[in-house]
């Protein structure tokens, strides 16, 4: 099966939709130990990568390029410089071709993770947006099935409940961030489904 | 859950329409680039040879950041959307409209996404051949312990830490010197505040945290981030004399010292409360032996319709004191 430009012009189409009607419920956990605007951000910055996308020409790394600049400049925050960091990655690993065979949207996952390293220096185990991406990525490198890779984004997301933040906005908190789960890592297992639908459909 | 009540139009829009009033408001202190909305510039100020003080951050904090953009004060600012660091474009755009050949000095609260924001722009400056230094501003002592004051976060202080940069560039200074006062500035600026009611983002129109009534959020950040500690609100002189504790305590001036004080609005809480917790902060102050050459009190650094207030003390010493007591002009702060 390969994945088109316009596959990818749909899924930031997805991303965009699933941001949106996810965004009151992502403020409200960032209410919690933060400062209640990651929806909005994610929101933001995901229609301006949409939009940018759609209106893109040329090949896969084009599009990501295009969609990376769009995020950036709709919204600056913590996540503008990650994801359009992760978003130039994945256009690399995607590169100039009109279309790839899909399972190779795993190595766009695997890319997504080393931009954000590169950009945020965060390490797994510091209630941040990587602890979704890193397992989300292992799990992609080893060749595991879409759903897998989905599962362990969940599930990375779903343990950043039990962690102390140590970096971003959150760690001036010290424990009291702990039994709330991070947002950016919530929103980030979102992004990961919806490339792993991708992988499926594609 | 009812929205919270708001004077806005479109939620969304809420930053660029009240930057369209301000620059309406204030033509003679402030200008915008061609086609660079999210960037103001100083018509008085910048000029070759000058370092250019760029400062910026998230919107929602009003008068801070760009009521301080002005002749002797910051060059320009780059604007964020609310409680969002602006991207690299705005503050890279700022930065070329104010630079006068002598280098960039950012300047602007410790937040990771301000700091990946402006370390970009700046990587873009060096590429057009212009210098760009930055000093984070980390004078919140609530937001992490002494030791670990780098990680403290930057909230009203700003305005005394800003003053300083500002008047040494103003001077004609250096670039190495105006990042020496701004750092020492910034070393002797102690704040902390305390949060009465939950602010609300014009996007949602919800409280952006729960906070009981009958209860107060001592050491809460400007964006609403949890303080150090939940409890019973108590009269003015006792949220005072817990805050003065803390910072008399870090601060560690000898008897005789001078110093500079700021009794700040969080956004909704009125001139006549900020009296009163001055009134207690003037006469611990005196009975520390301590002697106050300049108070500043009203909203100067906000979080949109938070009650509450913080205190911050600047200790100075001759040098801070010339750079506090320089002139300034901008569109929302003279002096």
């Amino acid at each position: 099966m390969e994945f088109t430009t316009g596959d990818l012009k749909a899924l930031f189409g997805a991303f965009s939709q699933r941001m949106a009607a996810e965004r009151d419920r992502l403020c409200a956990l960032d209410g919690v130990i933060g400062d209640a605007d990651h929806g909005i951000a994610m929101e933001q910055g995901m229609k301006a990568a949409a939009d940018a996308a759609q209106a893109a020409e040329g090949t896969l790394q084009d599009i990501f390029n295009a969609a990376a600049k769009g995020f950036l400049n709709a919204v600056g925050a913590s996540s503008g410089p990650l994801y359009a960091t992760a978003l130039l990655r994945a256009g690399k690993a995607a590169g100039p071709r009109a279309s790839m065979p899909s399972g190779e949207l795993r190595a766009v996952i695997a890319a997504m993770r080393d931009g954000i390293v590169q950009r945020g220096k965060a390490e797994p185990g510091q209630k941040t947006m990587l602890d979704t991406w890193a397992p989300a990525a292992d799990a992609a490198v080893n060749g595991q099935s879409a759903d897998a890779i989905a599962a362990a984004a969940r599930h990375g997301a779903e343990a950043t409940r039990d962690m102390i933040a140590t970096v971003g906005r959150a760690s001036r908190l010290g424990e009291r961030s702990l039994g709330h789960p991070d947002p950016g890592a919530v929103s980030a297992s979102m992004l990961v489904e919806e490339i792993c639908n991708a992988i499926k459909t594609a | 859950m009812s929205l919270t009540q708001k004077l806005i139009n479109d939620g969304n829009a809420a930053v660029d329409e009240m930057l369209v009033g301000i620059m309406a408001a204030h033509p003679d202190h402030l200008w915008r680039p061609d086609n660079v909305p999210r960037a103001v510039v100083a018509r008085h100020g910048p000029r070759t040879g000058k370092v250019a003080l760029v400062i910026g951050g998230g919107s929602g904090h009003e008068p801070t950041f760009l009521g301080y953009v002005g002749k002797g004060l910051a060059d320009a600012a780059a604007i964020g959307n609310v409680f969002a660091s602006p991207p690299p474009q705005p503050a890279v755009d700022a930065a070329i409209a104010a630079s006068g050949g002598a280098g960039v000095l950012f300047m602007y609260g410790n937040y990771a996404g301000d700091v990946m924001n402006f370390d970009m722009a700046a990587e873009l400056l060096e590429m057009e051949g212009i210098e760009a230094r930055t000093v984070l501003t980390t004078d919140d002592i609530a937001s992490a312990p002494r030791e670990q004051r780098q990680k403290r976060r930057g909230v009203a202080g700003n305005v005394f830490i800003f003053k300083a940069a500002g008047a040494a560039a103003d001077m004609m200074m250096p670039l190495d010197e105006v990042e020496r006062i701004a750092r020492h500035a910034n070393d002797r600026t102690f704040t902390m505040g305390v949060a009465l009611s939950s602010c609300s983002l014009p996007q949602t129109r919800r409280p952006s945290f729960d906070l009981p009534v009958g209860e107060m959020e001592i050491g809460m950040g400007i964006h609403g981030e949890p303080g150090v500690r939940r409890g019973p609100l108590r009269s003015a002189n006792d949220v005072a004399d817990e805050i003065m504790d803390a910072i008399l305590a870090e601060m560690k001036a000898p008897a005789g010292a001078r110093v500079a004080v700021l009794v700040n609005s969080l956004g909704a809480t009125p001139l006549m409360e900020l009296y009163i917790l001055n009134a207690r902060v003037a006469e611990r102050l005196k009975a520390a032996g301590l002697v106050v050459h300049k108070t500043l009190v009203g909203p100067y650094c906000t979080s949109l319709d938070m009650a509450g207030a913080s205190i911050t003390i600047m200790h100075l010493d001759d040098e801070l004191q010339r750079m506090i007591d320089h002139p300034c002009d901008c569109a929302m702060f003279r002096s």
